[in-house]
């Protein structure tokens, strides 16, 4: 299971999110607090790399990094090998 | 309507390219060129059925795009802008009965669009602001530098990017439509450069003071950015470009075929170089209309339109037209030589690549190159040949 302490973690390295991790809720939109292009992009390397998976293109969206729930669901599908 | 349209559009292009010298040599607004495409209702276009408008999709403002970039490259900047403005409005302001209104004027009244996202202390990050809306209650107020705005004296409304609010990170942005008459503009710079010179593209400081906020699109800029603008502006700016070329590579054909006939029974030198140019011009076209059809396969789902796959190839749409529209223009500069460096005979290539040598700046191509550089990190790749 990937916690949602764990995604914070991943986010605290972010510049633009680090000083907000922790005033984050689960379903607030990350990139309306900050969230840039270059940022979610170190977001989803740090991500395949602290949990060993790689995203598909089918997944390389908005909205499967848009939520700190959203990144768990996604992260979790993967690691269990359900994500096409 | 497509029959239609293509003459409504050569009709325009015949007074823009009647007017083309004097509007580059003075450089001043192309006024004859915008009156007739308001004379052909072409400014409102895209706008929905429901709202006095045709609804056409990009692909036909794209090839009036081209049309109009065979006759005089600034008329036909001004309408490419006009409708990238007009599709944020269109694919954005549906939900908003303010701004639903005002896709209604634009079509009634042939209203004309600008765009403010340049700003001093910014440059060309479309996607970082220093301005903020500062609202009180339902009004708000909005100041401005804005570095470059085409034809930013004679737009009857500016869509203008600024930060939500003071507090806001410079990457939180919205977009709002401002009026004329809700606005003063005082020019800090003038427009005097090397092409594109009729699209006026001076410097203001815009101030706006008591604009209700129901005139901020109520999508947050970063989805109108990658949902509407970075596809229409990269399609339809690149359509410009290949009907400048093709203007270009049309003086060229016919410079050859001139010297054949004074010369039967061989092949000139120059069409070996024509051979190229063509190919190239090809080439392009396949790039521009990969990118169209990729955007009309995508248009309705918003996970694909703000993927990374499809950020990358219309970010390539961009960057491979518009320097391939500048190396064709030179070829065809080599094919007609001294009679396409002249600025006085039928061959003059001078404005057209004058012109085109904006392309790889609009939007510098370093700064496409490393956003894609960027996204390439975690793209997968694995694509098809008919698809993806
Ligand atoms: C004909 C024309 C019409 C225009 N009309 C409008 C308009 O109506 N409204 C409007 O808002 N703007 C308009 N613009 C401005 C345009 O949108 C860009 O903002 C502008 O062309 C970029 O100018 P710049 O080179 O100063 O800025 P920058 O983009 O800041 O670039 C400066 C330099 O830095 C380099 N650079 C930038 N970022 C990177 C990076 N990440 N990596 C490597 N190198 C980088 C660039 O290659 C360039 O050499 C217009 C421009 C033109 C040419």
């Amino acid at each position: 299971m990937v916690s949602d302490e764990v995604v914070r973690d991943i986010l605290r390295q972010n510049e633009a999110m680090s000083n907000l991790v922790d005033t984050l809720g689960e379903d607030d939109d990350l990139f309306e607090k900050g969230l840039d292009s270059f940022g979610s992009v170190q977001l989803m390397l740090a991500l395949e790399e602290r949990f060993n998976v790689e995203f598909p293109d089918s997944l390389l969206n908005r909205r499967s990094f848009s939520t700190i729930r959203i990144i768990r669901e996604t992260v979790t599908s993967l690691t269990l090998g359900e994500a096409a | 309507m497509t029959q239609d349209l293509v003459r409504r559009a050569k009709r325009v292009a015949a007074v823009a390219a009647q007017h083309a010298d004097t509007v580059d040599r003075e450089g001043r607004f192309p006024a004859e060129a915008v009156a007739a495409l308001k004379a052909e209702r072409l400014l409102g276009l895209q706008v929905p059925t429901q709202y006095g408008g045709e609804g056409a999709g990009l692909a036909l403002i794209a090839e009036v795009c081209c049309t109009l970039g065979q006759a005089c490259s600034a008329s036909a900047m001004v309408f490419a802008m006009h409708h990238i403005k007009l599709a944020s409005l269109v694919t954005h302001g549906l939900t908003s009965d303010w701004h639903c209104g005002l896709m209604a004027k634009v079509a009634n009244e042939q209203l004309l669009i600008a765009s403010s996202t340049t700003e001093a202390g910014i440059g060309g990050d479309l996607r970082n602001s220093l301005c903020a809306v500062e609202a009180d209650g339902d009004l708000f107020n909005l100041g401005k530098d804005a570095s470059v705005i085409s034809y930013g004296a004679e737009a009857d409304v500016i869509l203008v990017t600024a930060r939500r609010n003071p507090e806001a990170p410079t990457s939180d942005q919205v977009l709002v439509a401002l009026m004329r008459d809700q606005m003063s503009l005082n020019r800090t710079s003038t427009w005097d450069t090397l092409g594109m010179r009729g699209t006026c593209s001076e410097g203001f400081r815009l101030e706006a003071r008591g604009v209700p906020t129901v005139q901020i699109l109520p999508k947050p800029f970063a989805e109108i950015a990658a949902q509407s603008m970075l596809a229409s502006s990269h399609l339809l700016w690149s359509s410009v470009w290949f009907g400048i070329a093709t203007y270009a590579v049309d003086r060229a054909r016919s410079y050859v075929q001139g010297e054949a006939r004074r010369r039967p029974g061989t092949v000139p030198p120059s069409a070996l170089r024509l051979a190229e140019a063509a190919n190239a011009l090809q080439a392009m076209k396949a790039t521009v209309l990969s990118g169209l059809r990729k955007f009309e396969g995508a248009q309705h789902e918003p996970d694909e339109l703000s993927s990374i796959g499809f950020a990358v190839s219309l970010n390539n749409v961009k960057t491979t037209s518009s320097t391939m529209a500048v190396d064709i223009v030179q070829r065809a500069l080599g094919i007609v030589g001294i009679s396409g460096y002249r600025n006085d005979t039928p061959f003059s290539l001078g404005r057209p690549l004058r012109d085109v040598m904006s392309a790889p700046l609009m939007i510098a191509n370093d700064r496409i190159l490393s956003n894609t550089a960027n996204l390439l990190l975690v793209q997968k790749g694995g694509g098809q040949l008919l698809s993806a």
